[in-house]
């Protein structure tokens, strides 16, 4: 055997500390015994469920939520590490099995790493965490020394008892401070004395990503591992109806040929490699099912049907709109439509599974163990005491690794399944990963302005057609809100839908927000930002229409309706300013403006583009995000920046077209992302306006307003309005 | 079998001659660093150094690679000094996710070894990595850092 060289249990704990984050071998006792995540308390004092201290003074913060490149462990263990007064250096990180969480009664609160949640929802807990701990730690050393706990002060991990000028790191008392009581009254700090939150600190997690040891799901390696590729039925909703293993078994490396529920068929062998080439070559019977002849032509068709359909769900209301515009002096109209687009992670969808019938180990690149857990339950058959879920490094997430989207996990349990007591790894190749996306939904718009005689906008109708996702992956969602998903009307919503994360920044008197819902076979799934991209693009674009319509400037004209949002209106005041808006541009080139709430956040982007021929080139783009409170600015400028990329190269490239009930498009060849070349300099106001609002989130907020900024100056460029995603289609390329 | 040359180690390899170089890297020897992406050469997650040049190890039978001189990123640092790209990324705070950054650094490497100061063209022409999570301003930042280091 040569596939699995070099393999020790040295080499292997190296890897599952790398993968762990450093902080200890979590949860991977290796080879494959039962996890122990005691392995790090049993030397280090658990202070509190979040902060374990070692004897020199680390301090191992627990972190479940998960990082894919968004900075989350670094702003969570700013947070708790702010309010314990330790010293930054010191600080390294865990992550909790789900599993632990599970015996300690969900003391971390959730896992899932999805709605840009990770700090805007738990920073209070952590906090928290953090406080509570040091106070205890400053009340073992009050203890040790006799004295009172208010006489000492802690400070960058050393506690002194301020009269006598005694000092003890918290190194030395964290074993003490782990027998006491919990405090029941924890104050937080003031977050204008942040001392390590708030500020531009690097990332913890950045040494091994240069060096190649980080292990990711798809690098890790266990003692006897398989390697699985799959294919499920190319058109969603199909079978397998047959399959002629005895081609491929004889091919070098296979193990197994295996049916995978209903749906799918993987091959097992000793290389990946191996088990690809040997996939490919397996004649493959499928029963397509029902679906066999949709088209991206026909969803489209089914999609027009509801832009005048009689009814819709209501999201946001105001006024009589359709009585309004059917008196207006003035009316304008278009139709938008934004198409299906796949996530493409970098790195493929994969998960490794070992099953016995007494035990169900899963090792999952995952944003959220707790959801992963669930599906290795649903699974395995297993209960909960006979489960783990391990968390790897993610290549990537952006939706399509959320608790919500777990069929890879399923998949890897079902094969380890039918191979007991073998750990499977099981990687998708990139065309099954574009091919069985969960997709972001497909959405037309039609949009209907009314101006009074003095050209005041006195009337909106917007009226989505498209697909749901909750109705999708959260069917019992729908049905409690009489049939409605809410989140298909992310950044347009009334005032208080959605918490008001979402809620639409004009005040127009006569409004009406309607979405028919119009659902396919293609499974649809949370997306980076979902649906505020395409939300974005119609209102923000359409209100370009408006004000050219009326003869107005673009930004004087959402500047008047705006008079009641005050924090939408300060981030696109900022960035219009940055920008220059009002002054002549350099030759040849031209400025769109976009905002918008979403993830209760203000976001606004001012770009800068010029036009030749059919390319665009984005010379520069000033964005400006109110976040409420920011945790660690210089990661907020990087997600800021990526958001850009990912939402441009939506509006650019991004669409997965449906021929024959499936999707066409396999790889990067057709379906293109962004280069260095295209990236335009991204500049970044962050300007928090702190106060009683919940915080706003970072990853995904900024996304949706450099396409409609773009897309509004092309439009002053060129006199042309694109109305269609993406570009490509109407051959037009970034430069 | 084959015999191949990896970051100074010669390495038999037990695959068929038209096995993808990335995947014998991957499983027969073992280094995870060089990443699958697409496995057509599209994005660059896998690019190793060949005799110094950077190439897209998806889509380069291992036979094509026999008798040269193959460097990961495991190979990149020079005994426990990281190369400059591996130090610029760090002072840069460069990576997300960070799956395709070990491919990206490899393609610098090789860019900064035939330029040693790349300019924007120079750095647009040569780097066409894909990065899902966006980190090209940091990318150029970084790589003009390497090129002044």
């Amino acid at each position: 055997m040569t596939h699995m060289p070099r393999l020790s249990r040295r080499s292997f704990v190296v890897g599952a500390a790398a993968a762990a984050g450093g902080g200890l071998a979590l949860g991977l006792d290796i080879p494959l015994g039962r996890p122990k995540a005691a392995l790090a308390q049993a030397a280090t004092p658990e202070v509190n469920a979040w902060v374990l201290i070692r004897p020199d003074d680390t301090v191992v913060i627990r972190v479940v939520r998960s990082e894919m490149g968004q900075g989350t462990i670094t702003g969570l263990c700013q947070l708790v590490a702010e309010e314990l007064d330790c010293d930054w250096s010191k600080v390294t990180y865990e992550y909790p099995t789900p599993g632990e969480s599970v015996k300690r009664n969900q003391v971390w609160g959730s896992f899932s790493t999805g709605g840009s949640r990770g700090i805007r929802t738990s920073h209070d807990y952590v906090r928290k965490g953090g406080a509570a701990a040091r106070m205890m730690l400053v009340q073992a050393a009050a203890n040790q020394w006799s004295v009172p706990a208010a006489e000492c002060r802690a400070e960058s991990g050393v506690i002194t008892h301020t009269p006598s000028g005694r000092k003890l790191r918290y190194g030395e008392v964290a074993e003490a401070a782990s027998r006491l009581q919990p405090p029941t009254d924890v104050q937080l700090k003031d977050p204008r004395t942040w001392k390590i939150a708030g500020k531009p600190l690097k990332r913890l997690d950045t040494a091994n990503k240069v060096t190649g040891k980080q292990v990711y799901g798809a690098d890790l390696k266990l003692p006897g591992m398989l390697n699985a590729t799959i294919v499920e039925c190319p058109v969603f909703g199909g079978k397998v109806k047959s399959f002629d293993a005895g081609k491929i078994t004889g091919m070098k490396g296979v193990r197994h040929v295996l049916q995978v529920g209903d749906t799918a068929v993987a091959v097992v062998a000793d290389t990946w490699w191996q088990a690809k080439t040997a996939l490919d070559a397996l004649p493959i019977v499928w029963d397509e099912g029902p679906n066999a002849n949709v088209s991206s032509a026909s969803i489209a068709k089914m999609l027009e049907e509801g832009l005048s359909a009689e009814q819709g769900f209501v999201g946001n209301q105001a006024g009589d709109a359709k009585a309004a515009l059917a008196s207006a002096v003035k009316k304008v109209e278009a139709v938008y439509a934004y198409p299906y687009q796949n996530h493409a992670t970098m790195e493929p969808m994969n998960c490794t599974a070992r099953y016995t019938p007494e035990r169900c180990e899963v090792w999952a690149p995952t944003q959220d163990g707790q959801g992963t857990f669930a599906a290795v339950l649903a699974a395995s058959g297993l209960p909960a005491d006979k489960c783990e879920v391990y968390k790897i490094n993610l290549g990537g997430g952006y939706g399509r690794r959320s608790g919500l989207h777990q069929d890879w996990a399923r998949q890897a349990v079902l094969i380890a399944k039918q191979v007991p007591g073998v750990p499977i790894k099981l990687l998708w190749s990139r065309e099954e990963d574009m091919r069985q996306g969960r997709y972001h939904p497909v959405m037309q718009c039609k949009l209907t302005g009314g101006f009074d005689a003095s050209n005041n906008l006195v009337a909106l109708h917007m009226r989505l057609s498209g697909q749901s996702i909750l109705a999708s992956v959260n069917p019992q969602a729908v049905e409690k809100d009489q049939g409605r998903d809410a989140l298909t009307f992310q950044g347009v919503t009334s005032p208080n839908l959605l918490g008001g994360e979402y809620a639409l920044q004009y005040t127009i008197p006569n409004l009406l927000i309607d979405h028919a819902m119009r659902n396919t076979h293609v499974p649809p799934g949370v997306w980076r930002g979902v649906n505020i991209n395409q939300n974005a693009i119609f209102m923000e674009c359409f209100m370009d229409e408006l004000a050219q319509a009326a003869g107005q400037d673009e930004l004087e004209f959402r500047r008047k309706l705006m008079a009641n949002h005050p924090k939408a209106l300060a981030v696109l005041n900022a960035v219009a300013e940055r920008i220059g808006w009002g002054k002549p541009p350099p030759q040849g080139v031209h400025r769109g403006l976009a905002h918008l709430k979403a993830f209760a956040a203000y976001v606004a982007a001012a770009a800068e583009v010029s036009v030749e021929g059919n390319r665009i080139k984005i010379h520069r783009i000033v964005a400006a995000t109110d976040p409420i409170y920011a945790v660690n600015p210089a990661q907020i400028e990087r997600q800021v920046a990526g958001s850009f990329v990912y939402g441009l190269s939506a509006v650019f490239y991004g669409e997965c077209t449906v021929e024959k009930g499936r999707i066409v498009e396999g790889n990067f060849d057709t379906y293109d992302s962004m280069r260095i070349a295209q990236m335009p300099p991204v500049e970044t106001i962050i300007m928090p306006s702190g106060g009683n609002d919940p915080w706003g989130g970072i990853g995904e907020p900024t996304i949706c307003v450099a396409a409609p900024a773009v897309l509004n100056a092309y439009a002053k460029a060129t006199g042309q309005r694109i109305r269609t995603i993406p570009l490509k289609n109407q051959r037009i390329r970034m430069a | 079998m084959a015999r191949l040359t990896i970051n100074g180690q010669t390495h038999e390899v037990d695959v068929t001659p038209d096995t993808p170089l990335l995947w014998a890297i991957r499983e027969n020897v073992g280094l995870t660093g060089t990443k699958y992406g697409c496995g057509i050469a599209q994005c660059g997650a896998c690019t190793v150094h060949i005799d110094g040049e950077a190439v897209r190890s998806c889509s380069l039978p291992v036979s094509a690679a026999e008798g040269k001189r193959i460097t990961t990123i495991e190979g990149l640092a020079s005994g426990g000094t990281l190369h400059k790209v591996q130090q610029a990324w760090i002072d840069h705070d460069v990576p997300q996710c960070g799956y395709c950054q070990a491919g990206m650094i490899m393609a610098v490497a090789a860019l900064l070894k035939d330029k040693p100061k790349p300019t924007d063209a120079d750095i647009n022409d040569t780097i066409t990595n894909i990065c899902r999570c966006g980190t090209f301003q940091q990318v150029r930042a970084a790589i003009h850092a390497a090129a002044n280091a």
